[in-house]
């Protein structure tokens, strides 16, 4: 077992930033009294008043509170606990002692775009470096202060203790190790990980409280501003086209209502920046506003998109599926070895078009005032927003403030900026703080949608039963499509989500894709372009070890082959690690093959269960981090589809906050139960015809797992992410289940069994 | 514009509001009551869940017109202080909430759920949490929050 861990490459904030020194002394108001004086004895405050911040992240004041900033946004991963846990570590720091503070949208914190499930992999390192380096310089002060050396001298639990057992406390040490030069880096260690006390252990997060009372603050729960306004808006069915006409004689009698203006329409494509536009109702109150929109008359223009519907468009790229596309990945010689083989498994696959519903939907408060735009909104991107809200108000971003509250779920709807964009020009022109609200309807009707794919896979076994062909060819409109009409076909980045990465030793492999132009705004959506491959890939495995004649656990392992690391750079030149290079983060197969035998071991693999149930397997590595995951499910006599039981077993290298952990399995088995078997969004004449929870429908407690056990193997590998690996593997699994019970193959979602 | 007097957390409130206003925006604009939450509108989704005279209502769907003198209590009415609910001390226990949006409505028809039937069955909890979404998936953890509030009720 290495002890080292190892720190990520693509961390962009400059030492000088983590590390400058910025002490600086609060004069002025005495607040209280000076603790200090108090215990000669014992000395563990000194003056209240000082704040001693040697980085952007930490600071401990006089009296020993350490305030820590949380960079990333809180959507309900548990980020805004886990990273602040990792410098109160490092630092020795008592945790009942610190406070965190969400930062501000700002490019000096470096990365803020809270997405892709990289937070903990970008930043564990850094911020661990960040709290040691603190903990170094109070070892250093109180060294000087009894005139001994540093290496006697050990930090613990918000003391520093001499070898002799005397000890001081941070606080009283705060303001003398803020006169230290900052430590040079070699002299800066981290701690070994069985000194962990904080990392790797349990913990609550900081917000619980708050959230169960009902005191935490979302997108819309600040009051603070005075004569705050709601504005919702009509929106054109087709994403992006524009208005006719509109009368608003009815809307402006309904009382409250102040005022009913329009916002231009982007076009399609558009981007993600950029408003759709539409007619804006401003009111006193929420209710006003909604009936003054309802009292709107309006008459809408015909976008590009206006002959778009979903059936046919699906259709269509399943037809393509079917026919020879362009090469994106190919060794051996697909064509002969599946002319050559002696069995051939051929299924088609189709996912719908879906919506993140986040329970919370898009919402912001805006202020733009005396050439400044204050936002209090729930945002993945922060950074992102402010340049956003710069550009579309023509400041200059030191203008712009963008405040992050808690994101009531978000699943990557949050990381577009359009809502917040929406605030700040309609308070713009109303000169007043606005509150824009996105009823329900409107977040499903004009989402940034996860994409609708079809698949079409050809498997060749041969006569010694080895599986000697796959090819696979995906068709969907990429992500890009949004916003550059020329994006027409999935990107290697797309495709490297359970595709070209596919890590079986086969000997003829071909991976095809086909053009499929967006046609509606899409955006990812917790672990995209994951969640239709690994459905794909691991039905078809599944497909796979019953024409072998094989368990279908033992049928991926003998594909898998012997333990190695991929070079998928020599497989194909569009593989895409995450934006991790290989040899940091390779591609274990060993690792793949641990989960894989854990999940058969915990689960209780093949054990008997009754007519109707039955066991379902699938695996997948996605976001870096490796999972394996066995589904049991129920079919009872009216085909309702229950889940009594799931194992997952999650490789993420160090597990920094396994309770967070345990939950991002539970809750991504429920979110991928959800969009597997209830959800689906359809398109007629360039609309959506879903509007809200009756007709999209989501998994409630029924659909959801009743067990969910979350197996984490211990690791001293870098830490990984934990928010999308969840949901891959969970729908093969599923649907495998599902034919165990059944005998019924699942080749389409939502899940249908009558 | 009407003048209604509502009874919210035991405290007699004066609103001005049209009638068909639900109790909702009520709660949330005039009385800024922001643990109450929207998410659908509909009475589809449960966030807006608070109780009139102890029972469960979707706050989204009940105009204040419809209130009356019935007691309404929200999230910030069932405890005081630093003492918590039994309900909301058992939903800290098993860390239940993610994001926590949806939790505060979870909570109130966890709460009408508990003091309807103390000591409800997987089935009984299932039914009483049906209208009640969580898009983060935290549904085990409220069955188990649900049990460990009933198992301390009945000691």
């Amino acid at each position: 077992m290495k002890t080292d861990i190892y720190e990520s490459k693509i961390f962009k904030v400059s030492r000088r930033d983590f590390l400058k020194s910025t002490s600086m002394s609060m004069t002025g108001l005495l607040l209280g009294i000076n603790l200090s004086c108090s215990d000669t004895s014992k000395k563990l405050v000194g003056n209240p008043d000082y704040i001693f911040s040697p980085n952007l992240f930490i600071s401990l004041n006089g009296n020993g509170d350490v305030t820590l900033i949380a960079h990333r946004s809180e959507m309900g991963t548990g980020i805004r606990t886990s990273l602040p846990l990792v410098m109160a570590d490092e630092m020795e720091a008592d945790w009942s002692r610190v406070k965190v503070v969400q930062a501000v949208g700002d490019e000096k914190y470096g990365d803020q775009n809270t997405d892709g499930s990289y937070s903990v992999r970008m930043f564990f390192t850094p911020l661990r470096k960040a709290g040691a380096t603190v903990r170094l310089l109070l070892e250093q002060a109180a060294a000087n202060e009894w005139g001994v050396d540093v290496a006697d001298c050990k930090a613990n639990n918000h003391e520093v203790f001499h070898s002799s057992g005397k000890s001081l406390g941070f606080g009283y040490l705060a303001e003398k190790a803020a006169a230290l030069p900052m430590p040079a880096e070699g002299s800066v260690k981290l701690k070994e990980p069985k000194d962990f006390k904080y990392i790797t252990k349990q913990s609550s997060i900081v917000d619980l409280r708050d959230i169960v009372t009902g005191r935490a603050k979302f997108g819309l729960d600040n009051n603070h501003l005075p004569n705050t306004k709601i504005a919702v808006i009509k929106r054109n069915p087709e994403p992006g086209a524009g208005l006719k006409s509109f009368t608003s004689d009815n809307a402006v009698k309904v009382p409250g209502v102040l005022k009913v203006f329009t916002l231009d329409a982007p076009g399609f494509p558009t981007n993600f920046n950029k408003p759709l536009g539409g007619v804006v109702v401003v009111a006193d109150n929420t209710w006003a506003a909604l009936e003054g929109r309802k009292a709107l008359d309006v008459t809408w223009s015909k976008g590009i998109n206006a002959d778009y519907n979903s059936l046919a468009y699906n259709g269509g790229m399943l037809n393509h599926a079917k026919a020879k596309g362009k090469v994106r990945r190919e060794s051996g010689q697909i064509d002969k070895g599946l002319t050559s083989a002696k069995k051939i498994i051929e299924a088609d696959y189709i996912v719908p078009l879906l919506s993140h519903t986040p329970m919370e939907t898009p919402c912001a408060l805006a202020h733009v005032h005396d050439n400044v735009c204050e936002v209090w909104a729930p945002v993945q991107d922060p950074q992102g927003v402010r340049k956003s809200l710069a550009e579309a108000l023509g400041m200059d971003q030191k203008a712009v403030t963008v405040n992050i509250t808690l994101l009531g779920g978000a699943f990557g709807r949050k990381s577009k900026p359009d809502f917040v964009v929406e605030a700040a020009l309609i308070s713009r022109t109303m000169g007043t703080p606005i509150k824009i609200l996105w009823t329900r309807e409107d977040d499903i009707q004009h989402d940034f949608y996860h994409f609708p794919a079809a698949q079409h896979l050809k498997v060749g076994i041969d006569e010694n039963n080895k599986v000697t062909s796959w090819l696979h060819r995906s068709v969907f409109p990429p992500i890009g499509g949004t916003s550059d009409a020329n994006s027409k076909e999935a990107s290697g980045a797309e495709l490297s989500m359970g595709m070209i990465d596919l890590p079986y030793a086969i000997e003829n492999v071909c991976c095809e894709t086909h053009e499929s132009p967006a046609k509606i705004r899409i955006g990812w959506l917790r672990s995209v372009a994951n969640i239709h491959h690994a459905f794909a890939v691991g039905c078809t495995l599944d497909e796979v070890a019953k024409a072998r004649g094989v368990d279908p656990i033992q049928n991926v392992l003998d594909l898998l082959g012997n333990d190695r690391t991929i070079d998928f750079n020599s497989l194909t030149s569009e593989f895409w690690n995450y934006n991790e290079k290989l040899e940091d983060y390779p591609w274990s197969t060993a690792r793949f093959r641990n989960v894989i035998e854990t999940a058969k071991e915990k689960s209780n693999w093949g054990k008997n269960l009754p007519k109707g149930s039955g066991q379902g397997f699938a695996a997948h590595r996605s976001f870096l981090t490796y999972v394996a995951c066995v589904v049991e499910v129920k079919v009872d006599a009216n085909n309702k589809i229950r889940i009594p039981k799931v194992d997952y077993v999650v490789d993420c290298g160090v597990p920094v906050n396994p309770e967070r952990i345990k939950a991002q399995f539970e809750g991504g088995a429920a979110f991928a139960a959800s969009l597997a078997l209830k959800s689906e969004i359809t398109v007629k004449n360039g609309a959506v015809e879903q509007s809200n929870f009756h007709n999209y429908q989501v998994g409630r407690m029924s659909d959801s797992p009743y067990e969910t056990a979350v197996h984490i193997i211990e690791s001293n590998e870098k830490p990984t992410g934990v928010g999308e690996p969840p949901v891959p593997p969970f729908i093969p699994a599923l649907c495998n289940a599902i034919y165990a019970a059944t005998g019924k193959r699942i080749r389409q979602l939502p899940v249908r069994l009558t | 514009m009407a003048t209604y007097q509502l009874i919210v957390n035991g405290e007699s409130r004066e609103v001005e509001a049209v009638p068909n206003t639900p109790l909702l925006w009520v709660l949330r604009d005039n009385l800024s009551l922001t643990g109450t939450k929207y998410g659908c509108g509909v009475a589809q989704c449960g966030a807006c869940t608070v109780h009139l005279d102890g029972a469960p209502v979707r706050s989204c769907s009940t105009p204040v017109s419809a209130v009356g003198n019935k007691k309404v209590t929200t999230i910030e009415g069932v405890s005081s202080g630093e003492s918590l609910h039994p309900v909301q001390q058992a939903w800290m226990d098993e860390n239940v909430p993610q994001c926590g949006y949806c939790q505060t409505g979870q909570i109130m028809a966890a709460i009408a759920l508990i003091e309807k039937n103390p000591t409800p069955s997987d089935s009984d909890i299932e039914t009483a949490m049906s209208g009640n979404i969580c898009r983060c998936g935290t549904y085990e953890r409220i069955r188990k929050a649900i049990k460990r509030a009933s198992n301390a009720a009945a000691k």
